[in-house]
């Protein structure tokens, strides 16, 4: 009962969050000078007067602000996201085709960071003096500090050009013949780079983290108590100090989602991937409002259901949470 | 005209026997196109759709020059060739143009192409494609059978006849674009396109690719010699030249970073090169807003000219790969003239003329302050070197970014700006896109690259209007001498070079399209060698 009552709570603020979002949005948008006609007659090396004028009463953009703003949020609200004013599609559509690239980008990278990242930490702190204990200190330094674009195109040059290992953009290669594993396994090739690229910074992230956490734990009474009870050091490890220091790994995790979102824009950038962070970036520079406020609606709705799982994975590894 | 024909039939003939004779060796030497395979061409960005008939740009125009015919095509040299008007002439008033359709035509689903859809083409480029000066003459398209087609025009309208390339006029099906529906937002755009070209389509995927596959039943004889053309969307210019590089991807045109170009050019497997872009004609300049401020003074204008010194430009900045351009017609172009002043670098030149406007120096060695605008990040090393280089003629030069491109054209097209850099495209004719620049008629708040330096001289009106009707090829290169001479010497813009566009591609890639249009033209001969 209570657990539903929280939910339904969060779902309400959620949606006025949304909303909020978009209100903002579609005004911050309209500030800015010029709009989408400039960039249709950009696309097209210029465009007469007479067809920029069609452009803008096509799309409503001569209608006053308020009444863009209410036939905007009244078509949200029957769920139609419009249309987009740049590639004239659905928004919806253009979405709906773009988000799966974006969800196994993100979702793959996030799951490879946590693994990679808790491995390092717990095997870190227990060799707080060993050469990966160190490596880990500046691996999380750099890959924290090096922007995803940089390692991204750094890996590019390493593994497509000067060691042609993977491809260089996209995220199927439309050559290649035969049948669903040899798909599979050329998707596979293509999300070697992006989602190493993507994971850096979050492998560096959590191996910190997890590290001083677990180092925080090994110190506890418990810990030593276990101890002397005799149990086997990889006993004490993985069933006591991991299960308690991992619920501040899995909260950043899930602080970290929208930055997982926000850096899938850039990676996606680099290497092509067709994925919604592509799209957004297309219909920022085309100042394709519907797309550009379908896309932040999405990637609201991701990060608010990212946070949801997140307070559901803690309440599986700490009872505490479970209580409250 | 026939007169003409015979004559120009004649003098091919000899040329050709001359210079088989002369190559008879290299034509022997040079591949025999082979056919199949599949082209992996790599474009810079993704395409609003796929229909150029309501959509110009060059972003259209390469998926669209493969998916529709046109009347005619252009060799390197300007020339039109026979393509789905397998003749055509122009009546002696200029009055008309009538096109012979080859007979065996037909589209992607079947259906022949006849004059009927002709008309319809230009009708719907008439309403919808944002260039309207290409066809605004044309009154009526006659049909008189189903493969002839009669352009009826209001006034000779030589212009025309780029106009007719695939770039600009691809001839479309009206049995599936004449149901009714807005073509610009019509769904065959994007999908299921009913083509009249070389290739049709398998698949489009916004920010991914465009899948092209050899159309059976093209009117050319073994055309095109490829299977497959697979049109990948890397936006990425580092992405794009890594994937040159390790042979990812066989062909890339509008290539224009200059450090890529470079590195490129060193590449064994590779080559990089500026021919292609002619019609296109893309032009780097910059504006001025000649209606207010001290720009309005032409000597202001002319001692800024003369304080850029365009060697740098050329050499530092574009690092040796553009070209020289001086006026706002393409140097590729055959009515470009070289003979006008060109303004070498000269600060004392530029001094003298801004001390003699009355232009003292003050205390602090400066004269006026003025803006400086560009509107896309490539274009903002210029607009840091013109602020360094009006510093030494004392003219303190702020530099004004804009966040995007709908900023910096509402600034622009609204007057509020000293001068900017910009990049204008010629788009075939002078008509098309050069009058816009210089035309009075055309100074029209709102509206980006159309005459925003506010620029008015009733001569170079008259000569466009003169030029835009001459039928004779020498009369109008005259015309166009003079209008370049004009505007050159009152300066409404300082034009420094071309846009160094390269095409790149890999060796084994035979006929690479190096005609006037790049990419924008059928690559029916495109073929890969073994």
């Amino acid at each position: 009962m209570n657990l539903i009552s929280t939910v339904a709570q969060r779902v309400l603020w959620a949606a006025i969050l949304l909303l909020a979002v978009l209100v903002l949005n579609f005004s911050m948008m309209h500030l800015a000078p010029g709009d989408v006609a400039d960039t249709i007659a950009q696309s097209m090396g210029g465009a007469d007067a007479e067809v920029l004028e069609q452009i803008r009463t096509d799309y409503g953009l001569d209608q006053p602000f308020l009444s863009q703003l209410s036939n905007y949020v009244g078509k949200v609200l029957h769920f139609d996201l419009g249309y987009s004013y740049f590639y004239n599609q659905p928004v919806t559509k253009l979405i709906f085709e773009k988000l799966p690239a974006t969800l196994i980008l993100v979702i793959t990278a996030q799951l490879l960071a946590l693994i990679i990242g808790v491995l390092l930490g717990v095997y870190s702190a227990r060799n707080q003096e060993g050469w990966v204990s160190h490596f880990v200190t500046l691996f999380a330094l750099f890959g924290y500090s090096a922007p995803v674009f940089w390692t991204g195109i750094l890996l590019l040059i390493a593994f497509s050009l000067k060691i042609p290992l993977f491809p260089v953009a996209g995220m199927v290669d439309v050559t290649v013949e035969g049948g669903a594993i040899a798909k599979f396994l050329d998707l596979l090739r293509h999300m070697v780079l992006p989602v190493i690229t993507l994971a850096s910074i979050f492998i560096a992230l959590y191996s910190r983290l997890c590290r001083a956490t677990m180092m925080e734990v090994l110190q506890t009474d418990y810990i030593r108590t276990a101890k002397s009870k005799g149990l086997s050091t990889r006993e004490i490890i993985y069933k006591h100090a991991l299960k308690n220091s991992l619920s501040p790994v899995i909260t950043l995790a899930g602080l970290q989602f929208s930055a997982v979102v926000s850096g899938a824009v850039l990676v996606e950038t680099v290497f092509s991937w067709p994925g919604l962070g592509t799209l957004a970036l297309q219909s920022i520079i085309a100042r394709d409002t519907p797309t550009i406020l379908g896309i932040l609606f999405f990637s609201a709705l991701v990060v608010i259901v990212g946070n949801l799982l997140t307070d559901l994975a803690l309440r599986f590894v700490d009872p505490r949470v479970r209580g409250h | 005209m026939q007169a003409f024909l015979k004559k120009l039939v004649f003098a091919t003939t000899t040329a050709l026997l001359i210079s088989t004779s002369l190559t008879a060796t290299s034509l022997w030497a040079e591949d025999t196109p082979t056919k199949g395979g599949s082209l992996v061409f790599t474009l810079g960005q993704t395409p609003r759709h796929l229909n150029p008939a309501v959509q110009s740009g060059t972003a259209t125009g390469a998926p669209g020059a493969q998916l529709f015919a046109a009347p005619l095509r252009y060799d390197e040299d300007w020339t039109p060739q026979p393509y789905l008007a397998e003749s055509w002439e122009i009546a002696d008033d200029g009055l008309s143009v009538t096109l012979n359709l080859v007979q065996n035509a037909v589209f992607h689903d079947g259906k022949p192409i006849t004059s009927e859809d002709v008309a319809f083409s230009v009708k719907t480029i008439q309403e919808n494609h944002p260039f309207k000066t290409m066809f605004a003459p044309v009154t009526e398209v006659q049909t008189p059978d189903a493969h002839t087609a009669i352009l009826k025009l209001s006034k000779p309208h030589p212009a025309l006849m780029l106009a007719m390339s695939s770039q600009l006029m691809p001839i479309i099906p009206k049995h599936v674009y004449g149901d009714g529906q807005d073509p610009k937002a019509h769904p065959q755009n994007s999908e299921n396109v009913v083509g009249s070209g070389p290739f049709k389509l398998v698949e489009f995927k916004r920010d991914e690719h465009i899948i092209l596959e050899r159309f059976d039943d093209f009117f050319m004889e073994g055309r095109p010699y490829l299977d497959k053309l697979v049109m990948r969307i890397i936006k990425d210019p580092s992405a794009r030249a890594i994937g040159l590089e390790n042979g990812e991807i066989h062909m890339s045109t509008f290539e224009v970073v200059a450090r890529d170009i470079k590195r490129l050019q060193k590449v064994d497997s590779l080559t990089a090169t500026p021919e292609g872009y002619a019609a296109i004609g893309p032009l780097d300049w910059l504006a001025f807003n000649t209606a207010a401020g001290k720009t309005a003074d032409i000597n202001v204008r002319k001692a800024i000219a003369y304080a850029i010194d365009r060697n740098f430009i050329l050499n530092a900045i574009h690092l040796g790969i553009a070209d020289e351009a001086s006026t706002g017609i393409h140097p590729g172009s055959p009515l470009y003239n070289a003979d006008v002043e060109n303004y070498e670098f000269d600060l004392d030149k530029a001094n003298q003329l801004l001390d003699d406007a009355g232009y003292a120096k003050g205390d602090d060695g400066m004269r006026f302050k003025l803006n400086i605008d560009f509107g896309w990040p490539e274009m903002k090393p210029k607009a840091e070197y013109t602020k360094a280089a009006l510093k030494k003629v004392g003219i303190d030069v702020t530099v004004r970014s804009s966040p995007d491109f709908p900023s910096w054209a509402k600034r622009i097209s609204n007057y509020d700006f000293d001068m900017t850099w910009d990049t204008v495209f010629n788009w075939g004719d002078p008509v098309i896109g050069v009058h816009r620049t210089y035309q009075s008629s055309n100074i029209k708040p709102g509206v980006i690259w159309s005459n925003t330096q506010s620029y008015k001289n009733d001569r170079v009106d008259e000569l466009m209007e003169m030029a835009g009707v001459e039928t004779d090829t020498e009369k109008r290169a005259a015309l166009y001498a003079e209008f370049q001479k004009i505007v050159t010497d009152e300066l409404p813009l300082y034009t420094t070079n071309t846009l160094p566009y390269h095409t790149v591609y890999n060796n084994k890639v035979g006929n690479p399209p190096l005609g006037i249009w790049a990419s924008s033209s059928p690559m029916d001969r495109v073929y890969l060698k073994q």
